[in-house]
């Protein structure tokens, strides 16, 4: 089976650091693809490199077999890979609904949006609401508050429900449950098996060894700016797994990636 | 195989029952300072709009009649017309976290391209006016260019930008100002934006017409349109605004170039409201400082993203009430500064006040 989204030997330095040394990385259609490893292993970069919001500096990336370069987030997007970056990529002074449609706006249909080009504020508002009462974030009382008014945990939830509604390719999700509480973590989890079940793959980059190993298919064990190799969650441990990100453990040699 | 996963208690169950209503809850302890607080929150504009109606009430309890007519009213807007302008300007890039100092230099220069294009080259005036529109936007587009290309300060593009605009006006104007009398015979147009025309006691001139039509405009725009959004986001932060998909550098290139032109249209204001084309008009070197005033009094944070256009529209006024009011009563114009000075020191201790969300 081909890969929906295939990168080849990408390399990014900053500086005299190296964050992606000839990484690989491929993910397929309908999984649920893990990317595990150390701080400062790289995965935030390679997760940035096939999201548009970095650029690296060697190396191919393929979508749909069709090869693409990503100059900006916004190019990542309009191909159809949305991300959640550790970040959230959020403007606090803005209401939900306006984050929530940053730079896809909806204008009114009448020609006060054809003319004036105003923006359809109860479609946006409505819409929003659906989403987050699909994540089960009750405990948000009104959909025009300002972000800066959310917890950190409602924010985050704010940033997934964002990508879950937009994403039609692949959907990437860096430490989505990190904020969240139990009820929340659940939902996310929940709401990514949704996503897999209506066809869209996803890439989950993640910390919770336990979430990692209940909701991946596959597991991408990242280590010093590489892929070290990629396992099944049934195959292995969660403690292999850290050995392996950590380099207490080597991978089998039949599972060591190029 | 795994003896972490194995049987892990099953405490995610118990969120099951949990409630799928929106939460709510009794609204309490607030009164009348709190609900006040909320309602200046979620409408910045409201601090300055009270300012200027306290104001008005107290130089009208002061001076009676003289002050509380129609005609001395429609006369502040008169005066504030070319600083209105220019704060309109100033507020979207403040807006966007930036500072603009060559607005005034901008406004200058685009009104002797009006007045030397028609009456050096012979340039049919309307042609002239568009010529210094054009102008103003070009120097706009590179203020724009070296913030958002090359990254430059803000503060720094502009103090360079306001040296060299004001020098070029008065190399090429050769410090020569065109009479109003000569305007007025030969390029009627050029003073277009100073007709002047009566309703009731009240006069108002096109310029005045055409801040307001700015001010609310830009309002509509930054409120209710994908383009206003994308200004505040850019201004909040402009990295997470990148990251979620707003084209950062088409909305400052946008952003600046839209003040270039406001600045042109400020010029033409200018001949309007003197009749002369003056390359020493003082708006050159004051007119940044008048417009940040305006903006800050207006209550828009100096950070970006946050605040609204009305608001240093009220700003400009406030300062335009003072000025008139004051020099009615007969006090030292040296009290209008001072009384400005603390004005805009008491805006930002109220803006300060007005984030705490939580309190």
């Amino acid at each position: 089976m081909e890969p929906i989204l295939k990168a080849r030997n990408l390399v990014k330095r900053y500086g005299k650091v190296t964050a992606l040394d000839n990484c690989d990385f491929d993910l397929m259609p309908g999984e649920i693809l893990a990317v595990i490893g150390d701080n400062g292993a790289g995965k935030s970069t390679l997760i940035k490199a096939v999201s548009g919001a970095v650029q690296p500096d060697a190396g191919e990336i393929w979508l749909e077999g069709k090869k693409v370069s990503f100059p900006s987030p916004i190019a990542a997007r309009a191909a159809g890979i949305e991300t959640v970056y550790q970040t959230l990529a959020m403007s606090p002074a803005l209401s939900i609904a306006d984050n929530m449609f940053m730079g896809r706006e909806l204008r009114r249909k009448d020609w006060r949006g054809k003319y004036l080009k105003m923006l359809d504020r109860p479609a946006m508002e409505k819409f929003a609401r659906d989403k987050l009462s699909e994540l089960g974030l009750m405990t948000i009382q009104n959909i025009n508050q300002a972000v800066e008014t959310l917890s950190g945990g409602q924010r985050q939830g704010v940033a997934v429900a964002r990508a879950a509604a937009f994403g039609s390719k692949v959907i990437i999700l860096d430490e989505p449950t990190a904020a969240l509480g139990v009820k929340e973590s659940r939902r996310v989890l929940d709401l990514i098996q949704d996503v897999r079940s209506r066809g869209i793959p996803i890439i989950l980059i993640s910390h919770n060894m336990p979430h990692v190993f209940e909701v991946a298919d596959r597991i991408h064990v990242h280590r010093l700016g590489n892929r070290l190799c990629v396992i099944r969650p049934g195959d292995f441990s969660m403690s292999d797994a850290v050995g392996f990100m950590t380099g207490a453990a080597e991978p089998p040699a039949d599972m060591q990636a190029a | 195989m795994s003896s972490q996963s194995a049987a892990p208690e099953n405490f995610e169950a118990a969120a099951k029952g949990a409630s799928r209503d929106v939460a709510s809850f009794q609204p309490h302890r607030k009164g009348i300072v709190g609900h006040f607080h909320d309602l200046l929150h979620s409408t910045p504009a409201l601090v300055p709009l009270i300012v200027l109606i306290v104001a008005l009430a107290l130089f009208g309890t002061i001076l009676g009649s003289k002050f509380f007519s129609p005609f001395a009213l429609t006369l502040i807007l008169q005066q504030v017309q070319i600083v209105g302008v220019l704060a309109a300007a100033q507020s979207l890039i403040i807006l966007t976290a930036g500072i603009d100092l060559s607005v005034g230099a901008i406004a200058v220069l685009s009104s002797v391209i009006m007045g030397q294009f028609t009456f050096r080259y012979g340039i049919p005036p309307f042609f002239a006016v568009i010529a210094g529109l054009a102008c103003g936007t070009a120097i706009g587009a590179v203020n724009g260019w070296l913030v958002s290309k090359v990254k430059l300060p803000p503060f720094i593009v502009t103090l360079g930008m306001w040296q060299i605009v004001l020098a070029a006006n008065y190399l090429y104007s050769a410090n020569e100002t065109i009479r109003a009398q000569d305007i007025e015979a030969d390029a009627a147009f050029l003073q277009f934006l100073g007709t002047k025309f009566q309703i009731g006691g009240a006069t108002f001139t096109l310029g005045v017409v055409l801040m307001l039509v700015i001010v609310l405009g830009l309002a509509y725009a930054l409120r209710s349109t994908a383009w206003g959004r994308h200004v505040y986001a850019v201004g909040d932060d402009p990295e997470a605004a990148g990251l979620a998909g707003v084209n950062v550098h088409k909305t400052l290139m946008s952003v600046y170039m839209l003040v270039g032109l406001i600045c042109g249209l400020a010029g033409w204001v200018m001949i309007g409201r003197f009749g002369s084309v003056s390359p020493s008009a003082t708006t050159g070197v004051i007119g940044n400082i008048q417009a940040i005033t305006a903006v800050v009094i207006g209550g828009i944070s100096l950070f970006g993203g946050r605040g609204s256009i009305l608001g240093a529209f009220f700003g400009a006024l406030i300062v335009g009430v003072f000025e008139l009011g004051l020099r009615m009563a007969g006090a030292n114009p040296q009290w209008t500064y001072l009384l400005i000075g603390a004005l805009i020191i008491v805006a930002v201790t109220v803006d300060q006040w007005i984030r705490k969300v939580s309190s």
